[in-house]
């Protein structure tokens, strides 16, 4: 499929090149609920006394990469796991939130794989692969299943039975959630299995290890090089298949809602070894999270959606009233601007129109709160008619835990105050290409979780990252990793194999340049002035003369870097500068790709929000003819353009339609 | 604001550690804990000095990674986990001790990070519910008690951040442990393997070289997430039920 | 292959944590019971010095004729001293762990202490209470410490030793001690067998551990300052 050399030469708008489409994701044929099935029969089956031959690299022990993991392990292949974290715990699928959507229609609200699919398929405003997205709604309640046997504690009723909400816009109930920690229960079901994996010697994990480079012998994806964090060593890996689970890459941004160490590495170095990456543009910016108070600020903290059920979202009508008390502005000078806007949704807005919004109120000036760069970004979450029509308990009981989030971040009491909340960067639905299996242009190469592009179009529904991640990781991989294994073991390779040996190399000149530069900047003020380019320019809004400047911008940066950074310390030992510019550095070049990518998509969908492509009432707007594929890139070499596979969506059981929510 | 600071340095897990001043000029109030040693680091690297080495990921208080004891407490003054904490709680002036988790199951790796290795054998040792991917029956087959799914919801918030043992005067881990225990125990999956679970949670417990608990409390009042000290008095009564180890 | 995770440590010797602190649990209580025992025995000395007599004779001659003289005394005296050196040997055996667990100590210093000091007194007042217990028995069980004279009636004894002040005072620092030790020993005790399962049941443990400990504290205080203040001749 990667045929390079049919690739067309020319330079595209100066800045990428376009290389043959790709046109075989391995879907079987066939009715689309039949896909699924089919597949599973025809995936090729590997006798269990030889599965203990056969190895498989998984890097990631969020939801995606444990559930892999441990159900790997109990199939009885000879796993290694591997997170940055000291334990596999901690991976970042631990902080979400909300909850996890499954097709159980336990409600009998209507709800069917089918109208999860549909809602999918919507909600990522129609830029995501049909046949993918289906499986992951029928896979989806067998997720629950799974997590309520291993003891995840899901919210209950009376009755004894699990309880479901509705989450994200959707007219049916199908989240299941536990308060506000889905995230944390299910990483630690799947955490709890993968560890007693590892009891029973099927899975070795490697904490605190960080993979900084990918094997590849033969054109196949064969190991990892990573290096020990605490020792410092740099070890290679090797296996008859990796699995990359190493989740988003939202802090390209700086500030994310994502933990300090998300980080792309691990993809990015797939991706220079000949991985292609999917849709990198598109990233989700999450609207209820608290603002920056200033310059000091390393990360945002996202509060649940849930809010918006009861929140009322306004800012002043009138700049001159933005500095004033809240409480002071009466009815009349407040705008309710999402009421207004959309009187049909109201707050309750897809992500992305809420969080654009509150941008533009913003950018008018009339923002709240502090200011920082001279702009208040900011605006009010009230619940002063939540808290009159159900009381101040009633209010308590339901988002409790939030506010008193909130309180302890900010020292203002949401009870009297109204919060003031700002979008951030939250998910990336780019990531790298797979096909049906989840098997990158790697052969040998899999991609499962938020790392790959595959589930969620343009923009990602709340609640379904969870479900995607564990239907990987539980249901998919193994089934699909299964027929490539199938086919091995294969040839014995060794450290002294010259890919392995010039992987090492690469590694080792990597970590020593860092050290040997000795500039005057520190990684974190790189990073930092990397974040900033990326919001102004390739965040909520982005323009043709906007990204051109970002690229120009980040290419600037990055030369800078490499020649002035200061990393201090040495490479034995723990040296958290050191993993840090390793991460800033592959930021510095996934930036640019991001910039290309929403630069040649001249088209509003989802999370990409082009300023030229809009309606009168400056809703996004999507151009179907031009731009119904996935943007698929491969690496054109260092200081070489990026090369563009277009894979066309095609939708047979779903009929493309233009989003609406006025 | 402008602080004065005792942080303890340390190169390696094999070399000697001592205490070291610093102070910072400018720190705002509204910045976390963590944003303050952001920004300590930030000016030792302007100095050429090798910034503080300290754990933290989500900074949300949910992975359960970050922990330093601040002036002698564990996660600091409030009883939160340190990345939550703001600057906010002290007073212009403050001099701030800050140290790592002090017990020997976590030695420390550098300056303020420790290994809490041990706390993931002991889950590997029989904090789990064994069910195979794909084996699972209908999650409605079994209902289980409100009452009994939100104790065990309350006992499964723990992180894993080991406040608890470096709170307890003996270094327990029975907080942690008994937390595990409660949360599998309540629910009727975790019932087939609740004795083993136990005796072998315990023995690894042990081996670990954690404390005994004195039932003091210390742990649950440094506990971020509250857990209360009855999970332990439960961690006792399922270990007297599986007959203090002596049954085979 | 290196890993960084720290490997396991040999086995570790000795019986399990949580049976160390059974075997702690189960003679606390057993003193308890003994305890209030004792107390109400001490007590009878409010209604005459004959009755105080009897008590102390009956205990020598109970299970008569069946079992010989002083057999059952011998029998509680017997249980009473392996339970002690099972409770201290056991208390200690946790206390050496504990400093092993921790072997390098905190800098810093809590500014408030939530600690309640009666709880943190356990093992240097417990030891106190050891050394009490060893003066007790030298006093009036095996007269080798006299305070005022040796009497050969039980009660004459008591009473000639309680006019003396500082007898009186050492007697009740050692019920102070006692009853703190109680007060954190009753709910650590209730904990460690597993009785405190919810946060009512610990409000519960904590009333009994409360009116326990004061219940014995007075009870054992008042023949003492009773014969002091010259109620009881
Ligand atoms: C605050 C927040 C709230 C959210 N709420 C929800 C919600 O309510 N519902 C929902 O469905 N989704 C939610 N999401 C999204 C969802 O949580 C994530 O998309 C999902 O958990 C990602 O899982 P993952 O397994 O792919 O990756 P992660 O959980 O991010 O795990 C990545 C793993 O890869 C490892 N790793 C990364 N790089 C390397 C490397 N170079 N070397 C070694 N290891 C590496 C890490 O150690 C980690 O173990 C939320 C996200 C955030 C940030
Ligand atoms: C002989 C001298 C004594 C010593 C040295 C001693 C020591 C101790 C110590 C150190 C503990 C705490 C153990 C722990 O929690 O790790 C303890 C607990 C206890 N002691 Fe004593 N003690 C003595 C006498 C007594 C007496 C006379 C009584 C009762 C009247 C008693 C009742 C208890 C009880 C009930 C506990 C609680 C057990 C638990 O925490 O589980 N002790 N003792
Ligand atoms: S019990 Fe509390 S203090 Fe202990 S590890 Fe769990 S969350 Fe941390
Ligand atoms: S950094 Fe995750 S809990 Fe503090």
């Amino acid at each position: 499929m990667t045929d390079t050399v049919t690739r067309n030469d020319e330079l595209i708008d100066g800045i990428y090149r376009e290389g043959a489409p790709i046109t075989d994701t391995k879907a079987p044929g066939g009715d689309i609920a039949d896909k699924w099935t089919t597949r599973k029969f025809e995936a090729a089956l590997v006798n269990p006394a030889n599965r203990r031959k056969l190895s498989v690299i998984i890097v990631g022990t969020g939801l995606a990469g444990a559930s892999a993991g441990a159900t790997l392990g109990e199939a009885g292949y000879k796993v290694k796991s591997f997170c940055y974290q000291d334990s596999p715990r901690r991976a970042h699928s631990i902080a979400a939130q909300g909850g996890i959507n499954a097709a159980k229609n336990y409600k009998g609200d209507g709800d069917s794989v089918h109208r999860l699919f549909y809602d999918t398929v919507k909600g990522g405003d129609y830029r995501s692969r049909e046949t993918n997205v289906y499986r992951l709604a029928e896979v989806s309640a067998d997720i629950i299943d799974q997590c309520v046997a291993q003891g995840v504690p899901f919210a209950r009723e009376y009755g004894g039975l699990l309880d479901n909400r509705s989450f994200g816009g959707v007219q049916v109930s199908r989240t299941f959630y536990a308060r506000g920690q889905t995230g944390q229960q299910l990483l630690i079901g799947a955490y709890q299995a993968l560890e007693r994996q590892i009891a029973a010697g099927t899975v070795e994990m490697f904490a605190r290890h960080e993979m900084l480079e990918l094997v590849v012998v033969d054109g196949k994806a064969r190991g990892i090089i990573a290096r020990d964090m605490v020792t410092g060593e740099v070890e290679t890996h090797l296996a008859d298949a990796v699995v990359l689970a190493s989740g988003g890459y939202g802090n390209v941004f700086f500030l994310s809602t994502n933990a300090m160490g998300c980080n792309v590495t691990a993809s990015w170095r797939a991706h220079r070894k000949g991985a292609y990456f999917g849709n990198p543009c598109y990233t989700q910016i999450h609207p209820t999270c608290i603002p920056q108070t200033g310059e000091h600020q390393s990360k945002l903290t996202l509060m649940s959606e849930s809010l918006r059920n009861d929140g009322r979202i306004w800012v002043p009508k009138n700049a001159e009233d933005c500095d004033k008390d809240p409480r002071e502005i009466g009815e009349d000078d407040r705008d309710y601007y999402l009421e207004r806007i959309y009187p049909g949704f109201g707050n309750l807005v897809p992500r992305d129109i809420a969080s654009r919004q509150a941008k533009n109120m913003c950018d008018e000036g009339r923002g709240v709160g502090p200011a920082v760069d001279g702009v208040r970004r900011g605006v009010y979450l009230d619940f002063a008619d939540a808290i009159e029509r159900l009381g101040e308990d009633a209010v308590r009981s339901k988002y409790g835990n939030l506010f008193d989030m909130y309180q302890q971040i900010t020292g203002e009491n949401p009870y009297q105050v109204p919060m003031r909340i700002y979008p951030a960067v939250h998910y990336t639905m780019g990531g790298l290409w797979v096909d049906y299996d989840l098997q990158s242009s790697i052969p040998g190469l899999f991609v499962t979780g938020e790392a790959n592009f595959s589930d969620h179009g343009a923009n990602r529904l709340g609640a379904s990252a969870l479900m995607q991640g564990l239907a990987d990781g539980y249901f998919v991989l193994p089934n699909t990793i299964r027929d490539y294994l199938a086919k091995g073991p294969f040839t014995k390779i060794t450290e002294d194999d010259p890919a392995v040996a010039e992987a090492v190399q690469g590694v080792q000149d990597r970590i020593e340049k860092f050290l040997s530069i000795d500039g005057t900047r520190s990684v974190d003020s790189y990073h930092k002035a990397l974040g900033k380019i990326m919001w102004e320019k390739c965040g909520m809004e982005r323009t043709e003369e906007g990204l051109r400047e970002a690229i120009e911008e980040i290419r600037a940066l990055r030369t800078d870097f490499w020649s002035n950074v200061r990393v201090l310390g040495s490479a034995e030992g723990l040296n958290q500068s050191l993993e840090k510019a390793g991460r800033v550095a592959d930021f510095l070049e996934l930036g640019e790709l991001m910039c290309i990518d929403a630069l040649h998509r001249n088209e509003s969908c989802g999370g990409h929000f082009r300023a030229e492509s809009q309606t009168e009432d400056g809703e996004a707007l999507r151009h179907d003819d031009e731009y119904a594929y996935v943007a698929a890139w491969e690496w054109g070499g260092d200081d070489e353009a990026p090369v563009l596979h277009k894979e066309d969506l095609v939708y047979d059981f779903i009929e493309l339609k233009q989003r609406s929510y006025k | 604001m402008r602080i004065s600071l005792k942080i303890w340095r340390q190169d390696g897990p094999a070399d000697d550690g001592r205490m070291v001043d610093y102070r910072l000029e400018e720190v705002s109030e509204d910045s976390s804990f963590l944003e303050m040693l952001d920004l300590l680091n930030e000016q030792l690297i302007d100095k050429g000095e090798e910034p503080v080495a300290f754990d933290s990921d989500c900074r949300e208080g949910i992975c359960g990674m970050c922990g330093v004891v601040i002036n002698g407490e564990a996660h600091g003054p409030e009883r939160t986990t340190t990345c939550q904490l703001h600057m906010r709680s002290f007073d212009d002036g403050d001099e701030i001790i800050i140290e790592p988790w002090r017990a020997d199951p976590f030695p420390v790796i550098k300056d303020l990070c420790v290994d809490r290795s041990s706390f993931d054998r002991i889950i590997q040792s029989g904090g789990f519910i064994s069910a195979n991917t794909g084996s699972a029956p209908d999650a409605h087959a079994t209902p289980v008690p409100k009452e009994d799914a939100d104790r065990a919801f309350m006992a499964a918030e723990c992180i894993g951040c080991g406040a608890c043992v470096a709170a307890c005067p003996n270094a327990s881990a029975m907080l942690f442990m008994g937390s595990k225990v409660t949360h599998l125990g309540e629910l009727p999956q975790g019932q087939p393997e609740r004795e083993a679970r136990v005796l072998q949670m315990t023995a690894q417990h042990d081996l670990e070289g954690f404390g005994g608990c004195t039932n003091l409390g210390e742990c649950s009042r440094a506990c971020p997430k509250g857990i209360p000290l009855n999970v332990i008095s439960q961690l006792n009564a399922d270990y007297r039920r599986a007959g203090y180890g002596g049954r085979d | 292959m290196a890993t960084s995770t720290a490997p396991a440590p040999a086995a570790r010797k000795g019986p399990p944590t949580i049976l160390l602190k059974t075997v702690v649990a189960v003679t606390g209580v057993f003193f308890v019971l003994f305890v209030l025992v004792h107390m109400y025995g001490n007590l009878q000395i409010l209604i005459g010095t004959e009755a105080f007599d009897e008590y102390a004779h009956h205990l020598r001659t109970f299970g008569e004729p069946m079992l010989p003289e002083k057999s059952f005394l011998w029998v509680a005296r017997i249980l009473l001293l392996v339970s002690v050196v099972a409770h201290v040997w056991a208390s200690m055996s946790l206390w050496r762990r504990a400093g092993q667990a921790r072997r390098t100590r905190y800098a810093g210093k809590k500014k408030v202490s939530y600690g309640r000091f009666y709880a943190k007194a356990m093992r240097w007042g417990g030891l106190a209470l050891l050394a009490f217990v060893v003066f007790h028995i030298l006093h009036f069980t095996t007269q080798t410490i006299t305070v005022d004279g040796a009497y050969p009636s039980p009660a004459e004894r008591v009473i000639s030793s309680f006019e003396v002040w500082w007898a009186v005072l050492l007697y009740t620092v050692a019920m102070v001690f006692l009853g703190m030790h109680l007060l954190h020993g009753i709910w650590g005790a209730a904990m460690t067998v597993g009785l405190n399962t919810s946060l009512k049941r610990a409000e519960q443990i904590r009333f009994v551990s409360i009116a326990l400990s004061t219940i014995i504290v007075v009870g054992f205080l008042i023949p003492p300052f009773a014969i002091f203040f010259g109620f009881i001749e």
